[in-house]
């Protein structure tokens, strides 16, 4: 994790270059194929087991849905939805976690330089060490991902076992899953290869199978295979067109170089104004006056 | 010297209150700016580490919306806008270049509009500010509410820094103005100057020369 890094291509906070020697590294990507998961939980499990996690053991809450959120400890989740489509009732299954957007919103927010950072090959990872609780990337995110600890008041959420990959290996859901709904490879690969299974969804009844890897925050770096990718909210709630808030861009975007104007001619107002006109003082003291 | 005619404009209380509003300010504002400009992340410094400064922040911040809460209610009633003010406020052009305009209280159009500036930044602030309040009170609103108030901060906090900035510099613009607030007297030039109508109050004198 606080290794050398020499692929950054964005930190947070930071106005100056990272260091990009080796940022000719590949995109890679998850692509997580809805059709083919079962729910089983395995990449929950495989998650929790390599990150070291340990997420407090809830209740059941009357649905598959366990844990019933994303948290510091919980950084991917199982969700679950039924619908009727086509006349049948369809079990819609969602692995959900952080996107690793080519833009992202939390990395945008964040006022901590280099609390996070994203690597030349997409993958967003949160610098832990220098969090400061702030809670800002929360609201930068347009899918709800980052969780504040209770504990310690810094900011977690999926690495993309940015540990594993770096060393060359696939991240651990994906090593786990039983079925190869999920996989992981080059960006390029993932996405001929989510290709290929959305053709063969369309032959199957799924007119409308497709790829979601939504191009408002510049793409990302897990994707699903939908059979209804023209309705992703039906998959408890997947946004249809993300992208990082306009109040946010305004906040992060135009305000700086409008306060910073404002800062400066109220500056340079008074020292302009006190080199021309001078000082006022009262013209017929009766005391004396010279502070 | 001895011979100063002087009077009390701000009391030891009242003084008090000020700089203790100020102070908060101060380092409200920088350990703010240091979180809004990434090149000012530094200045989390002046509470020691970052994670400080963010944990710090708000609690100043509270502690100067109760100062300057009593500070509204000492001068709300001297800074209600009459046709004195309009006057004043239509001529700033010419109160810059050093002349009086009006027959002036106890505060001009202009530190009045200053004094209602600051009543709604520090409302906004404290209201966003408690919407942003991580680890307290966030959890209670949903998402998009926290962002509106990101945003609401950040321009109320830039609105106050500015008005504050033109505060101080009419302060040092008008001599013997900041002598009121450390001392808590001016002279009697000073107010039969810059606030006729308070000097009259204040003495019972028709300030002699009256200014146009
Ligand atoms: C009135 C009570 C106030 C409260 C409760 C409050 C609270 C907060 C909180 C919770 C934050 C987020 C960072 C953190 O958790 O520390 C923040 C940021 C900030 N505060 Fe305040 N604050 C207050 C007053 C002020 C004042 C008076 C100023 C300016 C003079 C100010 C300027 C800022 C700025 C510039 C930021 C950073 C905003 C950004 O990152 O865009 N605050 N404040
Ligand atoms: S909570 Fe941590 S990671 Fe999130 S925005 Fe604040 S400093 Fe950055
Ligand atoms: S999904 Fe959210 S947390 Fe993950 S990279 Fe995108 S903005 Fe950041």
């Amino acid at each position: 994790m606080a290794l050398q890094s020499q692929d950054i291509l964005r930190r947070s906070a930071s106005p100056t270059q990272p260091p990009v020697a080796r940022e000719h590294k590949i995109e890679v990507a998850k692509l997580i194929d809805v059709t083919t998961c079962i729910g089983c939980k395995a990449c929950q499990v495989a998650c929790a087991e390599w990150n070291d996690l340990r997420d407090e053991i809830g209740s059941n809450v009357g649905v598959y849905d366990n844990p019933a959120d994303l948290s510091a400890q919980t950084w991917t989740v199982m969700r679950y939805n039924e619908v009727e489509e086509n006349g049948k009732l369809e079990w819609l299954i969602r692995k959900d976690g952080c996107m690793h957007c080519a833009d992202p919103g939390c990395l945008k927010a964040c006022p901590s330089p280099g609390a996070i950072i994203q690597y030349a090959n997409g993958i967003v990872d949160f610098q832990s060490e220098h969090c400061i609780g702030c809670g800002y990337c929360i609201s930068g995110c347009p899918f709800d991902v980052p969780r504040l600890s209770q504990k310690d008041n810094k900011v977690y959420k999926c690495t993309l076992c940015s540990d594993r990959v770096m060393v060359g290996q696939e991240p651990a859901c994906v090593k786990t899953c039983p079925t190869g709904a999920i996989r992981f490879g080059s960006k390029e690969d993932m996405t001929a290869f989510a290709g290929e299974r959305v053709e063969d969804l369309k032959t199957r009844g799924f007119p409308n199978a497709g790829l979601y890897d939504p191009a408002g925050v510049g793409g990302t770096h897990v994707m699903y295979v939908l059979h209804h990718a023209d309705k992703p909210g039906l998959y408890s709630g997947l946004r249809k067109n993300p992208t990082i808030s306009p109040v946010v861009k305004l906040w992060k975007g135009l305000l700086k170089p409008l306060a910073t104007i404002g800062f400066a001619a109220a500056g340079l107002f008074g020292f302009l104004h006190y080199i021309g006109v001078g000082p006022n003082r009262p013209d017929d003291d009766d005391g004396e006056d010279q502070a | 010297m001895s011979r100063e005619k002087l009077i009390v404009r701000y009391n030891a209380a009242e003084r008090i209150n000020h700089w203790l509003v100020a102070l908060c300010f101060v380092l409200l504002a920088l350990s703010g700016l240091a979180l809004f400009y990434p090149a000012f992340f530094w200045l989390t410094g002046i509470f020691g580490t970052p994670q400080l400064a963010r944990i710090i922040h708000p609690f100043v911040g509270v502690l100067m919306f109760v100062g300057f809460l009593r500070q509204f209610f000492r001068y709300w009633h001297h800074n209600l806008i009459n046709a004195e003010d309009i006057k004043w406020m239509k001529s700033v052009g010419s109160v810059l270049r050093g002349y009086e305009v009006g027959d002036i209280g106890k505060y001009n159009g202009g530190q009045k509009g200053l004094f209602w500036l600051m009543c709604v930044c520090l409302l906004a602030l404290l209201a966003s500010g408690i919407v942003i309040w991580r680890p307290y009170f966030s959890p209670s609103f949903p998402i998009p509410l926290i962002r509106v108030a990101l945003l609401t901060h950040a321009v109320a906090a830039v609105l106050l820094i500015a008005g504050i900035i033109v505060h101080i510099y009419a302060a040092i613009w008008v001599k013997g103005t900041i002598r009121a607030m450390v001392e808590g007297v001016v002279t009697y030039g000073w107010a039969k100057k810059h606030h006729p109508r308070w000097f009259r109050e204040m003495t019972g004198q028709s300030g002699a020369k009256e200014p146009r």
